[in-house]
Order: C-alpha cells, then structure tokens, then sequence
C-alpha cells in the first residue's frame, strides 16, 4: 500500500520536488496536490516577459494537465487549504474536504508585503506575485495612462519595465538611495537607474510613500514631500515575506518562516517545508536557485537518501530586455576585504569582485554580464584565485585565451557584418564570390559584389578578405598604418568599429590589438572622434583624447594663454553683443582684441583659470562657442546678399545663418568652414571654403573642397539648387558623408581626392535615397552635438581643468 | 632617510583624472602634476624643453606626455624629449602614500633661477 503524501501548495519549488521523487520512487507515494491557484505549475519567473508581451501564459507552463494525468498525481486547482490536524493527520480545504497523509509538504510560498498606508486597499492596487497580478495589470494597461511602481528592487524594476512595454507612462518610487540595493553596490545601482531612465521611465529614489490617493480606485500616490504623482494603477513590490500562516495555526515552530532542518523537515517529523516560506538556519529565500536545491534535499529525504541542504549563496539576474546585471555573494566593503574593479563608462560597463583571503566572495556586473556564471562558480567552489588575479576582472576568456593573430579581428567578423557601406555589402557576400567565382584580385572583387566598388573606404578590408579566403597565394597591400600603435590604416578602424560594434577606445585596443596601453596622440584624438561620428548619442566622449583647444574650448597660444572667439551667426553682431565683449575685455584685462578672417571677434591672452568666467558672461549676453578651436565646423562666411547689396541675387545673409544654426556643434575629421556669397562677385570668398554657395539668379551653385591652408584650393561646382531647402539637405549630406569616409585630420578637399570626385557625386547628386539618408544621420547626430561647451562648463563640468591643484605661492613666501 | 616634513600634501590622487594632470602653483612657476592610466603620479615643471610650452595641458600616453604647442614627446619619468628631438625637463620627486600625492618639498627650492 502506498504512502499518502500531500502538498499543500504548487509553485517551482514542489514542482522540481517531484520530478526528482518521481524519478527516485514513482510508486511510493500516492500523491495529491492542492493549489490555491487555479492553475497547473508555471515558470513564474517567467512573468516579467508576459507582462511585457514577450512570451504567454501557455509558453510559460511547466507542468500541463497531461504531466499529473501520467504520473497519476491528483491535483485540487483552485483549492485552498486551511487547517492541519497534526494528530489526526489530516487536513481540511476551503471547500470541505478532509484528506489523511502520511507525510506533508508545506510550500505555501511567500506572500507581498503590502506596505499599510492609507489607500493601500484601493481597486487598482496590485502586488506582483502571480498571473492573476499580471493579468490585471495587463488589462490596467490597455488604458495607457500613468502607472506607479512603489519599489526599484528586481520585481518592482520587471513589473516597470513591463508596464513601460504596455504603453503606460511609469515612475518608480523607491525609498532607498539607488536601485536594487540588495543586491547592487551604488555605482552599478547608478548605471541601472540611467538605463531604466533611457526607456522613459521616472524613478524617484529617496522617496517615502505617504498615501495613496482616490475615492473609488486608485488615482495617484503622495510622497513624503508633498509630491503627487497621477496614477490609475499602482504596483507594490516593496518584498516579499514567507506565508508561514497554515503551519503557525498547526502549532509548528515559525520564526519568519517555517522553520526547518537541513533536511527540509519541519518541528513535525511528518510535515516538511520547502520553497520560499522556509527559514533554514536563519535564512529565508526569495529566488528560484537555491528553491531548486532544497527540492533536491526534499526528495532524499523522502526516499529515506541521506541528504543535507546547506544554505545557498544566491545570484541575481534581472530578467528586462536590454539590461544585463548579475550580482552574487556578499559585496559590502570591510576592512579585510580586497576588490577589483573594471569600469567602461562609454559602454556602460561595472565589473566588481570582492576578495578576501584570496578567493572570491562577491561580484556585481553590470553591462557585461558574461562571465557571471563563471565568477559565481568560482566563488561557490571557494577557488583560490592568486594565480589568474591579474587577468581575472578579464573573465574567462581572457585568463586562458591566447593573442590573436593579425587577421583574426577580420576572420571573427559574422558573416553578416557589413563590410562596404556604400554598396551594402556584407562578409559572406564577399567570402562567398570569391569562392564560387574563383575571384582572385581586388578588381574581379569589385566587379562582382560591387564592395570597394564606391569611396574605397573598406579596400583594406576587402583585401583581407580575399588574403583569408585564397589563403597565401594573395598578398594583400599594406595600407598605411595610422600611427606606431597599430598595423590598421584609418579606413580598416573605421569599417571595424562598425562592423565589429566597437563602442569605447579601450573596446577598440582591445579588439583590433592596439600595440599601447593607451594608445597615442594620434590615434585617440581620431578613435575618439571615430567613434563619436559612428555612436552618435551613445559614445561618451572622452575628454583625455582630445587635444587641448577641444578639452577646454578655447586656442591655446604660445605662452599658455588662451584665446577666445564667440559665435556670430553668419557674421552678424549687434551693439548689445559687442558691449559685452567689450565689458568681458575691460574686466579680465584681455590684452588684445582683434576680428577674425571668419567674420567674429577674437579674445587673445585670456587666462586659463578665467575661461569659465569669460564664458559665463558671454553666455549671459546670448553668446555662445564660436568653436574656433575644433575640429568641427567653424564658420559661416557671407556678403550682405539682397538685403542690402545692388547686385545681390539672394539673401545670402539669411541662408548663412540658417546654415550655421544648422551644422554648428557638429564633430568632423577637420575644420569646416562654409561661405555664402550673394552673387558671382564673390565678396564672401565662398570658393575657397570647404563647401561654398554662390548664389545666382536662378538659385545656389554648390561648391565644395576650397581651401586657404598651406595648400590653396579653389572650389569644384558639385551641382547647381534651385530651394534653400535644397542647398540644406545637400549641405548636411555632403556633411555626412565627410564625416563618416574620410580620414582623421584631412580636410574635404584631401578626402575628395582620396575617394574621387565620381564616389561623391554618384552619392550626393544622383542617388536622392543615399542623400536623404545621408542628411537624415546627420540631423539625428546633430541632436546630441548642439550643445553649448561653455554653457556646460559655467555650469561645473570638468572644473578640475581650470583650477589648480594647489597653489603653495603663499606658504612658500611666507618662508 | 627623508623627514615626513619634507614632503607636501598636495591633494589626493582622484583630483587628477586618469591620463591627466594639474598644476601646482608655486613662486618659482608652475609645476604639473600628471596621472597616467595605470595611476602612477609623475612631477615636472610645467615647460617644454622645446618652446616652454605648458605640459600639463598636452595628451598623457604611457608614460610621456605630448607637448600641446609642437608636439615634442617628453618622458614623465626622466624629464627628457623622446626620438630625435633633444632637451630635458626638470622633474620633482613625487609619491603616493594612501591615496594622497606627497610632493617634495626640497625638491621644489632647489629650483634653478
């Protein structure tokens, strides 16, 4: 006759319990479950994607109906049980019945902590516990409107991040400084909270929920500081506690869960406890991992095996699309604690691992999260780590990995990684001619798939490809290396920063096997203008790779002062402009003053410490960076076109300034400067600026490659505009593609002889869709480069720059 | 043996941004202090060899900084203009003692006129 077990309770922890004493015994229970739950077991966590509509309740389930028919288990969905009689042994249910066991297990879960303000009771507050909760939450959404999240911890952040997903215009309200602080230290906990911000969702940290507001639902949340916040839902997932309630009645021992022994047994020796409503040796747990392992110790147990759970050492891992963290163990700092730390602000990335004695007890990451699972493993076995310390933030990969070899960065590339950007084609494409073609040079290369065909930016890398593909027998030209730190050319960096999705400088050493530690005063002023051209918006710039004038936003002269020069769109000035520049003159005893080839005025000998001074009365009167010292673009040129001029044909002023207000701000691989001449006489010199606009009766002739250097450059008439409009979008596209082909450090002119005159025209004049496009990437970079430098630094940034460090004239004249 | 006296707090080593460098002030001109990426803290008068430009102001690679006026590469540790350009700047003893920057203070008097 077989033994009667009863399970009170149908969550992953009993679920995985029984998989494993099926396995064990199939015949040695006779096995009932009651659910309070309507349902058969499901992943729950797996919720957070059926909130956001990822995956559904059926994909969700890891038990259907069919899996209790076979095993022969009767399950009571919907069933609730409320009382054990210990010496009967039986137990009783919501709906009446009685049942008898030999053995019970108790796995009744957790349930949400709901914190008791006022309105706390209201329709439309919900916690975020099971598919009821999402389900209503779902249904919440359809409305859009204004969702609020009382808790930025893992659940509080999913059920977000969810409702976000739905359409709902969320905030987070979380009472603790930064997010997950269980589980997060404060820097990663920074970087979580910039990310959630990005997905236009709110969060309030430090903030304390006073109430929640509404008559007959829920209509918004009060804080401690008076703050309300709309809402017509609310979520609380502010914690969980274990539901200890049914054992408590049955008069077993509860603490804040129900209190058990290595072997899962309860203070009954017939009744044992798993999940998330147990305490073992102190420790209660809220995550599926070490529910898994207390349901391996149960069914020992149950098939008289010896078996022990020993407490669990957890890791997190936050289940939002897009967002990769992984913490695990112990990351709080004390005296005999060693850490290692691995920060990557441009691509967001925080590697931590908390030593002590030599071996790893904590680690947070953030952004990276690749190497979780080995540091988890590592910290589990307890392994000593001295010898691998050096290299151990690297992860796994990196501590046993060998260097690559020159052709590898070329050789790892996907397939599908593009290779030549102007025709659209991608590795396998390339790989994939030669072979079945039996391609053997760059020409038959360029017949055939059309790559290298166009600007000839990726001719380093096509040829590579033909190198790997025919093995020796092809001898690739060596393109010009771009300095002594590696053997690439510009062009291979730029097409590998795309094709490889290089996002930071040291990502760029580091995969195209920089020879430097940190490279030189070559190659990171253009890596970091590569990347910035190429991640506009997601780059961080950094400022250590910049050369002076574009750290600190003036020209430095020769005796270390510097120069000054606001903008003056299009050349024009007013009296009130030129009354603050004179003032700033008179205040910081600027020595000369003088007007520029550019049409604005120049401040010289200002000192470095007064920048940010000088600037912040400029600005106060409307001025802002002339950016005179940038590889960027510079000014606009112009006559006094129609406005005043007999012979004027257009309004050559105004199209200047609407010129300028367009492309300033924007990053290019050297200066820029336009011109915008009123009529053939030319007074604006436009044919000697990098793009110039002549204007004519019947329109705009578009100039482009002029130049006064050491080198004089007249223009070439690329095509002739009819609309401003036009000679807008020509403008920003010419723009942009400059800014994406040529090399660092060369002007328009150098770039156009490099790529040809027919590369540029084919993309600019002829093709409408590529120019479109062209113009389009350069508005949407222009978004994040518009943005005044002095304005920024008036206000703080990077203040270090302008002050001293310390200043010991006095203590030293005191001797 | 130096004299704890001998040397000068000057300020911690997070004052100073990675590959960076500030300027301490003192009668006889300013002296640079730089960070490199690796956080070791170098001192040197704040001129270039070449044309006396300021070389706290140029790009920090490795151990050498690029002077922002013509691009002569000096070593952070010895002062001296690498490849073929010759000259040599004077360096100052510096340390690191529990993550503030300890200047000599000796070796900034004995500064030449």
């Amino acid at each position: 006759m077989a033994e009667r077990l009863l399970i009170v309770g149908n969550g992953m922890a009993p679920g995985r319990m029984l998989e494993h004493l099926l396995e064990k015994a199939s015949g040695r229970y006779d096995i009932t479950i009651f659910n309070a739950e309507p349902r058969v077991n499901y992943d729950r966590i797996m919720l957070s994607p059926v909130l956001s509509g990822e995956k559904s309740y059926e994909q969700i389930v890891i038990h259907g109906d069919g899996w209790y028919i076979k095993n022969g288990i009767t399950l009571h969905k919907g069933t609730k049980v409320t009382g054990i009689d210990r010496a009967a042994k039986t137990i009783t249910t919501d709906n009446g019945l009685t049942e008898a066991y030999d053995k019970l297990v108790i796995a009744t879960g957790s349930v949400p902590f709901i914190i008791p303000v006022p309105g706390h009771n209201l329709p439309g507050v919900l916690s975020y516990r099971d598919l009821d909760d999402v389900d209503a939450m779902i249904l919440a959404s359809k409305a859009r409107g204004n969702a609020v999240v009382i808790g930025g911890g893992l659940l509080g952040l999913e059920a977000a991040a969810g409702l976000a997903e739905q359409g709902m215009d969320v905030t987070v309200v979380h009472l603790m400084p930064t997010l997950m602080e269980r589980q997060l230290d404060a820097s990663a906990g920074y970087l979580l909270k910039k990310q959630i911000e990005q997905r236009g969702i709110k969060v309030l940290t430090g903030a304390n929920t006073k109430a929640i507001l509404g008559k007959d639902k829920v209509e918004g949340v009060e804080l401690e500081d008076g703050t309300v916040l709309p809402a017509s839902l609310v979520v609380m997932a502010v914690g969980i506690r274990p539901n200890g309630w049914l054992a408590k009645e049955a008069g077993l021992t509860v603490n804040r869960g129900i209190v058990v022994d290595d072997q899962m047994r309860t203070s009954d020796p017939d009744i044992f406890a798993l999940g998330e409503c147990v305490e073992h040796r102190g420790a209660t747990y809220g995550l599926v991992a070490p529910l898994y392992e207390m349901a391996g110790v149960l069914a020992k147990t149950l098939v008289d095996e010896p078996a022990a759970y020993n407490g669990s050492v957890t890791a997190t891992k936050l289940k939002v699309t897009g967002i990769s963290l992984f913490s695990a163990g112990d990351f709080a700092e004390a005296k005999d604690r060693e850490e290692i730390v691995l920060r990557d602000a441009a691509r967001g990335v925080y590697k931590r691992l908390v030593l002590k004695d030599g071996k790893i007890i904590g680690t947070v990451l953030y952004g990276d999260v690749e190497d979780g699972a080995w540091f988890f493993q590592l910290l589990r076995e307890g392994a000593d780590i001295a010898e691998m310390r050096q290299t151990l933030i690297f992860g796994q990969g990196y501590a046993g990995g060998t260097p690559l070899d020159p052709m590898a960065a070329v050789a790892a590339l996907p397939d599908e990684a593009e290779i030549c950007g102007c025709n659209g084609v991608c590795k396998g494409k390339i790989t994939g001619a030669i072979t079945a073609n039996g391609l053997t040079s760059l020409d038959e290369v360029r017949a055939v798939t059309k790559a290298s065909a166009s600007c000839g930016s990726c001719t380093g890398l096509v040829e590579k490809l033909i190198g790997l593909t025919l093995g020796d027998t092809y001898a690739p030209k060596a393109s010009k290396a771009a300095c002594g730190c590696t053997d690439l050319g510009h062009d291979d960096i730029r097409r590998l920063i795309i094709a490889k999705e290089l996002k930071s400088i040291p990502a760029v050493m580091q995969e195209l096997e920089w020879k430097t530690s940190c490279g030189c005063s070559k190659c990171r002023p253009a890596l970091n203008y590569y990347l910035l051209a190429t991640w506009p918006g997601e780059y961080v710039d950094d400022n250590q790779s910049r050369f002076i004038n574009e750290r600190v936003h003036a020209n430095i002269q020769k005796d270390g002062t510097y120069s000054v020069v606001p903008r003056m769109w299009g050349g024009m000035t007013t009296a009130a402009e030129l009354r603050a520049i004179a003032d700033v003159a008179d205040k910081f005893n600027i020595p000369t003053v003088k007007v520029t080839g550019g049409q604005r005025i120049d401040l010289l000998g200002v000192k470095k410490e007064d920048l940010p001074g000088v600037w912040a009365d400029l600005n106060a009167a409307g001025m802002v960076s002339g950016h005179a010292y940038a590889k960027g673009l510079r000014t606009v040129k112009t006559c006094v076109g129609t406005e005043w001029c007999r012979f004027g044909t257009q309004d050559s002023t105004g199209l200047g300034i609407k010129l300028e207000k367009f492309t300033w701000g924007s990053w290019t691989p050297h200066k820029v400067k336009l011109g915008v001449s009123g009529c053939p006489r030319n007074c604006a010199e436009a044919t000697i600026k990098d793009i110039g606009i002549v204007c004519i009766d019947s329109g705009y002739e578009f100039h482009i490659a002029g130049a006064a250097g050491m080198e004089v450059k007249a223009t070439i008439l690329l095509c002739k505009l009819e609309t401003e409009e036009e000679v807008l979008e020509y403008t920003g596209a010419l723009m942009q593609l400059y800014r994406e082909q040529a090399h660092y450090l060369d002007r328009i002119h150098k770039w156009l002889h490099r790529v040809g005159l027919d590369s540029v025209k084919q993309q600019i004049v002829e093709d409408g869709v590529r120019r479109r496009a062209l113009f389009a990437r350069f508005v949407q970079a222009q978004k994040f480069a518009q943005v005044d430098p002095w304005a920024e630094r008036v206000a703080g940034a990077f203040d270090y720059e302008f002050k001293p460090l310390a200043d010991l004239r006095i203590s030293q004249a005191a001797e | 043996m130096k004299m704890s006296s001998d040397w000068l707090d000057i300020g911690t080593l997070n004052d100073i941004p990675k590959r960076a460098a500030r300027v301490v002030k003192t009668a006889r001109g300013d002296i640079a202090i730089f960070r490199t990426m690796d956080d070791q803290v170098f001192a040197l008068d704040d001129k270039c060899p070449h044309k006396g430009g300021p070389l706290s102001q140029g790009i920090v690679q490795g151990e050498s900084v690029t002077c922002p006026l013509h691009n002569w590469v000096i070593s952070l540790k010895t002062g001296e203009a690498q490849g073929a350009d010759q000259g040599c700047t004077r360096t100052i003893a510096v340390k690191l003692q529990d993550g503030r920057i300890l200047l000599s203070w000796p070796g900034l008097a004995v500064k030449a006129a």
